[in-house]
């Protein structure tokens, strides 16, 4: 065996025989978070920008993760040279043109991409969408993979989010703006076409569900899906004719929109998203969940999923933290 | 001399991927314990489990990287909170269930308690 070249960022360094990853970048004094050493704890995450990276410096990671070509630096022993990442690689890769503007409801915009390059990515990631001056906000991708170079977003107007304004307001059919790489774990992934998927989402949580479940129904996915879209009042609704139409076009897709305030019409349940699953779905245990919406709601919902018998590594969360007001 | 005394107490509980089975039981049992569950109140539930099982991998007779200090910096804050002897002994008291729920022979769950023992004093801050 011999040294190996290691390339992060502008910075290249040797990994020794017999060395780990991490024990040369900390040698080389390399700014890189550690803790166990073992394999455990998973805070050396990176990932291999050259493909695969060697398989025992994945073991114990999401499958999520291991697609993506993720590692433990800790357990990982290079045998050839690797160009290498820290875990949120955030260089823009790309401009896309706005080519539609629909209004979803009163709040919610449906913003529609045409990107300059196709983009490889996994139903229910989101990118960073960033305007000339530098302003970026992270939006999940709404659509599923059959359009490569198309993205689709639902932005959600928000008290003082300057962003959302001025998406909303200013920004016009035809203008460019950046786009970074896909990124984010929840995703769907064809490895278990049988087993059963909880979806619950708040606001435009929807958008990243609505592209797994988009995803799973085209990929053939047998097992029940469960979505449940909740907001306060029914103006918070959205999508919901097209969501009705999909559950009639497929039996395995169960639709439950929820308002938490207020008296609900017919086909629409009251109580939080999160309540109303748990009751109607008491054992999860084989089950994999994906929660996307406000950080409270996937916090909580996480743990009861986890108490109802869903094992950890089957759920996929993503909380949506805002950089102004609140959101609900 | 009988196979399984050559064996290391890791190996006869079958090593790594017993961790792995036993972690999600483990963690789930402690977090719908009333006694216990507020010092498991961690909203990030990745790194909660990522803990549990370095735990369990030394209480198994694992390779363990942390030493009596780590114990005693980690636990810190819990001590202030409260935790006490009657805390310590539920979750023991949930590794051995964990273990029974996975059909460990109960000569192995002493042992595994015992390890656990080892870490009494540093983790209640004595």
């Amino acid at each position: 065996m011999t040294e190996q070249k290691i390339q992060l960022g502008e910075q290249s360094i040797l990994c020794k025989p017999d060395e780990s990853l991490l024990n040369a970048l900390l040698r080389e004094q390399v700014d890189i978070s550690h803790s166990c050493h073992q394999g455990a704890c998973q805070s050396c995450l990176l990932r291999s920008l050259d493909g695969a990276p060697p398989i025992e410096a994945q073991h114990g990671l999401k499958e999520g993760l291991k697609k993506q070509n993720y590692f433990l630096a800790c357990l990982c022993y290079p045998q050839q040279a690797m160009r290498i990442a820290h875990r949120h690689h955030t260089d823009f890769m790309t401009h896309g043109t706005v080519s539609a503007k629909q209004a979803l409801n009163a709040e919610t915009l449906l913003l529609t991409l045409d990107l300059d390059e196709p983009m490889d990515y996994y139903a229910g990631q989101f990118v960073n969408l960033q305007r000339d001056d530098g302003l970026s906000r992270s939006y999940s991708i709404a659509n599923n993979r059959i359009h490569s170079k198309q993205l689709s977003f639902h932005i959600r107007r928000l008290a003082g989010g300057r962003f959302s304004s001025w998406t909303h307001e200013d920004l016009n059919l035809g203008d460019r703006i950046a786009v970074s790489e896909p990124q984010g774990l929840c995703y769907y992934l064809p490895d278990k076409p049988d087993s059963p998927l909880l979806l619950i989402g708040t606001g435009s949580g929807l958008a990243p569900l609505a592209g797994i479940i988009s995803e799973a129904l085209h990929q053939g996915h047998k097992g029940d899906i469960y979505l449940y879209h909740g907001s306060r009042d029914l103006n918070g609704l959205y999508w919901v004719e097209e969501m009705q139409a999909l559950a009639e076009a497929h039996a395995n897709f169960h639709y439950h929109p929820c308002i938490s305030s207020g008296e609900p019409p017919d086909h629409v349940f009251a109580g939080r998203a999160n309540d109303i699953a748990f009751s109607q779905l008491p054992d999860l245990k084989g089950w994999r969940i994906y929660l996307c919406g406000h950080p409270d709601m996937v916090s909580n919902t996480r743990r009861q999923a986890f108490l109802k018998g869903a094992s950890l590594s089957d759920i996929y969360a993503d909380a949506f933290h805002v950089a102004s007001g609140s959101l609900d | 001399m009988s196979e399984s005394s050559d064996k290391t107490l890791f190996e006869q509980l079958g090593g790594e991927a017993a961790v792995d089975a036993a972690v999600d039981i483990f963690y789930r049992r402690v977090l719908s314990d009333y006694r216990i569950n507020r010092f498991f109140d961690n909203t990030d539930m990745d790194q909660q489990a990522a803990k549990q099982k370095a735990f369990l991998t030394m209480a198994f007779g694992g390779p363990a990287n942390y030493s009596g200090t780590d114990m005693r910096t980690a636990h810190a804050k819990f001590v202030k909170m409260g935790l006490d002897d009657s805390h310590f002994d539920a979750v023991v008291e949930h590794l051995a269930g964990t273990l029974q729920e996975l059909n460990v022979p109960d000569a192995l769950i002493e042992q595994v308690a015992a390890i656990a023992e080892t870490t009494r004093n540093d983790v209640l801050g004595r």
